[in-house]
């Protein structure tokens, strides 16, 4: 039965996602979040100055006489022709012959520089937590050898000195970067799932609803719509996370800088994509079978508000229990299903394991089946009622909340 | 499975008991909406191949009964069987349907549209596209195969629908008030549709408040009224409730011939009526000849469906049948008149 299920979804998710993506309509849908994106990159661009001058992270330079000078010139030198942000140079000391600078304490002392550059132009050092090496270790050897002739050829190694976070710094940065995580799932979730709301008007309006459930299960009616959307929304990220990356290619933009997550980007990403899928399937099965109940757009339109709040409120209850973790809030944040992907993309960023994100994923998915299949059910019950010639049969939302006459 | 025919002695007739196969076997079925029983224990049974139609006025269940035969909601008691099988839906891809309430993707060219609920069907969608310009060739469509249906007039688009209710040579179609809203050519062409499909073994039931429809078209009739199924059978079993009607001309307006006439015969103009005296037309022949009435004519007419309606479901039921029939065509009538 179920081949055949996802067989009639497929038919159904087809005709919708071609409906959507050759709709006119759809370019102003891709175009609506790039608006922002646009206009915060150009405000960017002429606030940048301001910016570096107000948030630029600092590395430090302590090298030997002038070449610590040559090396913040070079950097002043090349900035503008740099992609992404460049972060200001610095320099901590000149040394005499024979004196040695202890980086490791200059940034254990929180003087506000995010790394150092020690050693010589011909073999630069540079000592800060990992992500800044990963990020900047390029970036130093360009300058220096900028900083040795006007021309380079050869560019010099940089050695890479990592200074060990705290366990506490760590475990911030980690609940940053699982903030973030939530708040991206939060919002594309918000953008998108809110769409599935108006989905069966469309086949109400037009009459074709009841030639679609004489012809397949409502629940593979149900999936089918999903699975369209889910589809549009993942062109929808892809248009808008190729126009970010565009932008920060161009320089407009920068990377957010977070600390890296417990189970590795790669995992974190997968699972972020991962549990986007999963949240906009538990909330847009929830919102089809509500709207499913609605027969008009403005039925549907005084549902947005309530559903909108419901999807905050579930993600304050994520971001509260990210708050508390090893309590029974996260664990009830964990097993209730709307709030589950929040709560696990969170959970990626803070632990590495990874066998609990394929139980979550399970889990979740189980309910995605069990709330189509639940509101394929009530869509049956009430909204397939009676002829067009009966009694008058009260069809939609009024049928669940009006007692009988 | 298979019935013998003598089942539908629930209607009072003498039918040669045969086996027939049946593509549709309901049985008590009963469907409530709230405190409002649409469906009340209805039985019917369509032999496969057979032209079947579900005959009563608005709101007497037919389109509940519909729905429940195709799975699209199930029954509070009772039991189906379409095609073989308990769970109408696992035969969907057997079925075709079109609904009262027509209407398909205003997008969607009139070819991707009858792909689009061919591939519902199970038809791969490259082979649905192919059929379904076939077919709008055949049927003298095929300059809006590539159209949208919002591009196509009403007629047109009833017509697209209709093909792609049939692309996929479903063994059972059903039609729930077919006729409505189409004008006199359009309701000729699917009577011959029909008459086609089931030249072909496919069986076709179809509901309709238009007694003229079923009686032209069907081989058997459940006449429904008020969610009950008072006959359901061949249509002539229906006829055959009432004895047929004697008109009668003679040349003597007086004599002893006129002992021979029944009770009920009554003189209007120039005819005596009376209903065919149970004991048949030649000893009545014999006393009239005998008795020198010089019968200058004689007819025996058979009863019609909407008499026969009549008398199983009663004057109101066909009083409202008639307001039925009146509202569809008035529908048609303005819809036509906007268009």
């Amino acid at each position: 039965m179920w081949p055949e299920k996802l067989r009639a979804a497929f038919v159904v998710a087809r005709r919708d996602f071609v409906a959507v993506i050759f709709s006119k309509t759809f370019i102003f849908f891709l175009l609506g979040p790039l608006f922002p994106l646009v206009v915060g990159a150009l405000a960017g661009t002429i606030g940048a100055q301001v910016q570096r001058d107000l948030d630029n992270p600092v590395v430090g330079v302590a090298m030997p006489a002038h070449q610590g000078d040559r090396l913040v010139m070079a950097r002043n030198a090349m900035a503008d022709r740099m992609a992404g942000r460049v972060p200001d140079f610095v320099v901590l000391d000149r040394l005499r012959d024979g004196e040695t600078f202890d980086a490791r304490a200059e940034l254990a002392k929180g003087s506000g520089v995010a790394a150092v550059v020690t050693g010589t132009l011909d073999a630069p050092v540079l000592t800060g937590p990992q992500e800044r090496l990963g990020a900047w270790e390029g970036m130093v050897s360009t300058f220096a050898a900028r900083a040795r002739t006007a021309s380079p050829t050869a560019f010099p190694e940089v050695r890479g000195e990592v200074v060990g976070t705290t366990v506490a710094s760590q475990r911030n940065g980690r609940v940053a970067t699982a903030q973030g995580g939530q708040v991206l799932l939060f919002l594309l979730t918000m953008l998108l799932a809110g769409m599935v709301l108006s989905n069966l008007v469309e086949e109400k309006g037009n009459k074709i609803i009841e030639v679609l459930a004489a012809a397949i299960p409502m629940d593979a009616l149900f999936l089918g719509k999903l699975f369209a959307m889910l589809a549009v929304s993942l062109v929808g990220i892809a248009v808008w996370g190729g126009a970010y990356g565009a932008l920060v290619l161009a320089g407009m933009r920068s990377m957010p800088d977070l600390a890296a997550p417990a189970v590795g980007w790669p995992a974190f990403l997968l699972l972020g994509f991962l549990y986007f899928a999963m949240a906009y399937l538990l909330l847009g099965s929830l919102f089809l079978s509500i709207g499913g109940m609605a027969t008009t757009v403005r039925e549907v339109q005084t549902l947005s508000m309530p559903v909108t709040m419901m999807q905050l409120m579930v993600f304050f209850f994520a971001s509260f229990a990210l708050a508390r973790p090893g309590t029974w809030i996260e664990w009830a944040a964990i097993l209730f299903p709307v709030s589950s992907p929040f709560a696990m993309i969170a959970r990626a960023a803070q632990h590495d394991a990874l066998l609990p994100h394929l139980v979550a994923l399970g889990w979740q998915g189980l309910w995605v089946l069990l709330i189509v299949r639940m509101g394929a059910q009530l869509f049956r019950r009430t909204v397939l009622k009676s002829g067009a010639g009966g009694r008058p049969a009260r069809r939609g939302l009024l049928a669940l909340i009006r007692k009988p006459a | 499975m298979k019935i013998q025919l003598g089942e539908w002695a629930v209607s009072g007739n003498r039918v040669d008991a045969a086996e027939v196969e049946l593509a549709i076997e309901a049985r008590s079925l009963v469907k409530r909406f709230d405190d409002f029983t649409a469906v009340d224990g209805i039985d019917i049974s369509v032999p496969k191949g057979a032209i079947y139609g579900i005959l009563g006025p608005n709101g007497a269940g037919k389109t509940t009964t519909l729905r429940m035969l195709l799975g699209i909601i199930d029954p509070d008691s009772g039991t189906r069987r379409v095609l073989g099988s308990d769970r109408p839906t696992d035969v969907a891809r057997r079925i075709g349907y079109l609904p009262e309430e027509r209407g398909l993707y205003p997008a969607m060219k009139a070819t991707d549209a009858i792909a689009f609920l061919a591939a519902l069907r199970g038809v791969p969608l490259a082979q649905g596209r192919r059929k379904g310009r076939e077919l709008l060739e055949a049927h003298g469509l095929g300059y809006a195969a590539d159209r949208q249906i919002r591009q196509l007039s009403k007629g047109m688009a009833q017509q697209v629908q209709l093909l792609g209710t049939l692309v996929h040579e479903p063994d059972l179609v059903i039609f729930d008030e077919p006729f409505s809203g189409l004008d006199a050519l359009n309701q000729g062409k699917l009577e011959r549709t029909i008459r086609e499909l089931a030249a072909r073994g496919t069986t076709v039931i179809f509901s309709t408040h238009v007694i003229a429809h079923a009686e032209r078209l069907c081989d058997q009739v459940a006449i429904i009224a008020g969610g009950k199924v008072p006959f359901a059978g061949p249509v002539d079993a229906a006829r055959d409730r009432l004895r047929p009607q004697v008109r009668l001309e003679t040349r003597a307006a007086d004599g002893p011939w006129r002992a021979a006439l029944p009770a009920d015969a009554r003189h209007e103009g120039a005819f005596w009526y009376f209903t065919l005296p149970e004991s048949g037309i030649e000893p009545l022949l014999r006393a009239l000849i005998e008795g020198e009435a010089g019968i200058l004519s004689l007819s025996i007419e058979r009863a019609g469906l909407h008499d026969a309606f009549v008398a199983i479901a009663g004057e109101a039921a066909a009083r409202a049948l008639a307001d039925s029939a009146s509202e569809a065509a008035q529908g048609a009538s303005a819809k036509g008149g906007r268009r």
